[in-house]
């Protein structure tokens, strides 16, 4: 019985580090497809290329860890404004199977950049002392990086709710995924609202990326293999809010370390039949509006 | 502005066969006598050919998204692996059990993925690819797990003719094979089903409205295009005697979308150019420098979306309309 308990407490710990992770690339993904309604398939190489940035700041500028983190993010979002101002803007009006073949497009570009850059192996970002060890909590001792994660996550998501449910802008965001043209109608520039807000989506995924690169390995076809999981969190918990991909992830996070924890002879099977059903019965997700 | 800009060959345009449409057999012939080192690698583009002209019937045709048609690609070529390593190894009917086994699968499939529309269609054709990817890499004892089924046993075609090491039955198998999956899908665009099928894609609630029954057509489009990618999977497994994961993959679904909208969306022939001008590029240039080969396909595929939206066909159509006006 005890064994039992403490592979739950195990389970849910590292379940949650890993559905925090997915929370903070997924969420960026679930407004811009909320709000734009596009089929975006290339988020992950914002993603990615957190991990990577991170990687270079630290080797070739000397940064420490923290702030080559948030030199990642910056960098990240400003890079994903020139990609949005030139090519995605271009497509919003477009069909989805030019979205999802100019998005798959991409990932081939990030994915023959970033293995020219850094080969095809894992690369990995090593870690500062403070982050290194174990923390005890409660008698039980837990590694330092992931309760870090958790910790840092759940500010995280508490920053974006009350951005999101307190400001102005999170007011104008809320308007324009509600109803684009009404928005628009009453003086609200939705063009600038696209971008900024891919811009904060693509930095938050930057920020994913690169602080969970300790928990999904950086390799250059991240895009392609991540995807699936974002795209599935986003899908679960639903398009155009907040609470949608968190409940998401949290499902996909603990559901998918429960599976390869209990029936790793099955992988990740149950995870994609359960999204299966679920879509099914919910096609717009948990949360999703109808 | 869709990809596809309504078919260049369907319903309503001439049914018989113009001479051009002969061109692709006799090039697949002329290979087959003039260069016969390329055949292993002839064979295989036949059968990717064979896999886009399904995804052409419900992509171009049907105006159906998916992400995930290499299911049925693998799903028959597994099929056709297990069936020749477990009960029999004749390859016809091998050939057979994976279309009729992939038509079951495409059916059950389609008929809860085609109940939604747009992301979470993509969705769910994304989640059934996945599921089919586990499946394949986890039940071991039958698939054969990451290491896939290895020396697959193939008897003799129509108990006469010896799967040859230069490959020359593999490839006059793929392209009867094809010629008659060709020729399916052919009557099937210019026939009313076809039509009706383009009537969905241009405009749903106005063939509701009409009293088509769009779900039950598609349905059957869907159906008829999974037991043909099933065909395809299963003529891989046969000539190359070996299924691996890679056939499962989401990348191979991503691929052959890209190597359609390489040809051109909607046009029969565009699954014909598409996937032989991208494996025979990649043929070359994969082996010299693969970061820059899918680097290069990246971007053209930006520039196809941007600048090109009717693949190669389409860029040859507005070459030929040009010349046309320029001289009356």
């Amino acid at each position: 019985m005890d064994a039992f308990l403490s592979s739950l407490i195990s389970i849910g710990f590292h379940g949650l580090a890993y559905g925090m992770i997915l929370y903070a690339i997924s969420v960026g993904l679930s407004v811009t497809m909320g709000l734009m309604g596009f089929v975006n398939l290339a988020h992950g190489v914002f993603a990615m290329a957190g991990g990577y940035v991170m990687l270079a700041a630290m080797s070739r500028l000397g940064l420490p860890w923290l702030p080559a983190l948030g030199f990642a993010c910056v960098a990240v979002a400003l890079g994903s404004v020139v990609l949005e101002r030139v090519l995605y803007a271009r497509l919003y009006r477009a069909g989805e199977l030019e979205q999802v073949l100019f998005t798959i497009g991409l990932i081939f570009v990030a994915i023959a950049i970033a293995r020219l850059a850094y080969g095809p192996l894992p690369q990995a970002a090593p870690l500062p002392d403070y982050l290194k060890g174990q923390v005890e909590i409660a008698g039980r001792s837990f590694p330092m990086y992931r309760a870090a994660v958790i910790l840092s996550s759940a500010v995280l998501v508490a920053i974006l709710w009350i951005g999101l449910e307190r400001t102005r802008w999170g007011a104008i965001v809320r308007a324009a995924v509600d109803n684009g043209p009404m928005a628009e109608s009453i003086g609200i520039d939705t063009g600038r609202l696209f971008t900024l807000t891919f811009a904060v989506g693509s930095g938050l995924a930057a920020l994913g990326g690169a602080l969970g690169a300790d928990l999904i390995a950086m390799t250059p076809t991240y895009p392609f293999e991540q995807l699936v999981y974002f795209l599935v969190v986003v899908a679960v918990g639903g398009l155009g809010t907040l609470r949608g991909p968190f409940l998401g992830a949290l499902l996909i996070g603990l559901g998918d370390t429960a599976c390869k924890y209990w029936v790793p002879q099955f992988g990740a099977f149950f995870v994609f039949a359960a999204t299966f059903a679920l879509l099914l019965w919910r096609p717009r997700g948990l949360l999703g509006r109808a | 502005m869709p990809l596809a800009r309504g078919p260049a060959i369907g319903y309503g345009g001439s049914a018989r066969l113009h001479p051009a449409e002969l061109l692709p057999w006799a090039f697949a012939i002329a290979v087959y006598f003039l260069a016969p080192s390329y055949l292993p690698l002839g064979a295989y583009v036949l059968i990717i050919i064979l896999f886009a002209l399904s995804l052409d019937l419900i992509l171009g045709y049907g105006g159906i998204v998916t992400l995930g048609h290499a299911a049925y690609f693998g799903f028959g070529a597994y099929v056709a692996g297990v069936f020749a390593v477990r009960v029999h190894g004749d390859p016809l009917l091998g050939l057979a059990v994976a279309a009729a086994a992939s038509a079951a699968f495409g059916a059950a499939t389609g008929a809860v993925v085609l109940r939604t529309r747009a992301l979470a269609l993509l969705m769910l054709t994304l989640a059934l690819v996945s599921i089919v990817f586990e499946v394949a890499n986890k039940w071991t004892e039958v698939t054969g797990g990451a290491d896939g089924l290895n020396s697959v046993p193939v008897g003799q075609l129509l108990g006469a003719f010896r799967f040859d090491l230069f490959g020359k039955t593999a490839f006059l198998y793929c392209l009867a094979v094809l010629a008659a999956g060709w020729w399916l899908v052919r009557s099937l665009v210019h026939s009313p089903f076809g039509a009706s099928l383009v009537g969905a894609r241009e405009n749903e609630a106005r063939m509701h409205a009409i009293g088509a029954p769009v779900y039950a057509r598609q349905l059957c489009a869907y159906t008829l295009a999974a037991a043909l990618a099933g065909v395809a999977g299963a003529l891989l497994t046969q000539t190359t005697q070996f299924v691996g994961l890679s056939v499962v993959s989401f990348e191979l679904s991503g691929e052959i979308l890209v190597m359609l909208v390489l040809g051109g969306v909607g046009r029969i022939y565009g699954a014909f150019v598409g996937p032989l001008v991208f494996i025979v590029a990649r043929d070359y240039l994969a082996k010299q420098s693969p970061e820059y080969w899918v680097l290069g396909i990246g971007v053209l595929l930006i520039l196809i979306v941007m600048f090109a939206r009717g693949g190669i066909l389409g860029l040859a159509d507005g070459i030929a309309a040009r010349w046309r006006r320029s001289r009356p």
